[in-house]
């Protein structure tokens, strides 16, 4: 059950995100990140939580979001970054000191970092 | 796993490949028994009696990825170092629900560890799932239903932005106002 407060907060940020449409996930910013065993065991969801934490503090929007197993074990943790009309890219093996770099040189200056990349996918079609 | 956690949020995501739309959380702290149990149910495909009979396999999975299958036999190996056990029922078509036990003073009993960390993980899950949550120690006790906040949203998906922040904050509010006896 949620308090009454916070179902007042809901309905703000509903307001808000309602006209908010630069952050959809089709046309923004989608980080996907492994969360099989494999990518828990290796520390998947710190290398989320650092995510989170290196957006909110350089204030950008993109999407989050979890998947299972891919089959690259090894290769765990697995951060794949897609933006509208690129290919995505997969990232592999990524702890959480290395995300503020991730993030700088990928979303903000725009260049893959070759050193961490394992492949590229072809751009979604958008609908 | 580190904490446990970990092993809850390998469980979910088990839980979410095999379709649930729903998944209940339960973790009792039963300060007086000094206890601690943790149990998993979905509404997801199930399973046979004979997948069940493999499910603690560390060399067997369904997934066609990999070879080895090891979150449940590592989540057993921790519950019973602890003087506790897991327990695991399903039903093909139906769910599964998952019960672990440990005693919950034991030396070797791992933390709880960083819980909001782990449901927000599952509510950002590509396909959406639901969670009913509810943390009891003592007397205590904190619930989150996620259904009740996405009718809230209406078409807003919990993982834009402004809403998993809010999400992180309730969870992490909500959990540090139980006390850890």
């Amino acid at each position: 059950m949620v308090k009454l407060k916070s179902i007042e907060e809901l309905k703000k940020i509903r307001l808000e995100a309602q006209k908010d449409l630069l952050v959809r996930s089709q046309t923004g910013t989608r980080i996907i990140v492994g969360m099989g065993t494999c990518g828990i065991a290796a520390g998947a969801r710190e290398v989320m939580h650092a995510i989170l934490r290196e957006l909110e503090t350089r204030k950008i929007e993109a999407h989050v979001e979890t998947v299972g197993c891919v089959g690259m074990c090894a290769k765990e943790p697995l951060v794949d970054i897609e933006q509208a009309g690129k290919s995505r890219v997969r990232y592999a093996n990524i702890l959480p000191e290395n995300v503020p770099k991730l993030i700088e040189e990928h979303l903000v200056k725009g260049n893959v970092v070759q050193e961490w990349a394992i492949g590229r996918l072809d751009a979604r079609k958008i609908q | 796993m580190r904490e446990l956690s970990h092993h809850v949020l390998d469980v979910l995501e088990n839980a979410v490949e095999a379709g649930a739309s729903t998944i209940k959380v339960h973790i009792e702290e039963d300060l007086k028994a000094d206890r601690m149990v943790i149990e998993i149910v979905d509404n997801g495909r199930g399973m046979n009696p004979r997948v069940i009979e493999r499910v603690f396999n560390p060399f067997y999975t369904t997934r066609k990825t990999r070879h080895v299958g090891l979150g449940l036999p590592l989540l057993r190996d921790a519950a019973r170092r602890c003087e506790g056990d897991l327990d695991i029922q399903s039903e093909a078509g139906k769910g599964t629900r998952l019960k672990v036990t440990f005693r919950r003073s034991h030396i070797d009993r791992a933390p709880l560890g960083d819980m909001p960390a782990t449901l927000l993980a599952v509510l950002l899950s590509e396909r959406p799932v639901d969670l009913e949550y509810s943390h009891q120690v003592g007397s205590e006790e904190f619930r989150l239903d996620s259904s009740e906040i996405r009718k809230e949203l209406e078409d807003i998906p919990l993982t834009h932005p402004r809403v998993r922040d809010w999400l992180l904050r309730v969870l992490r509010e909500g959990e540090a106002g139980l006390s850890h006896g």
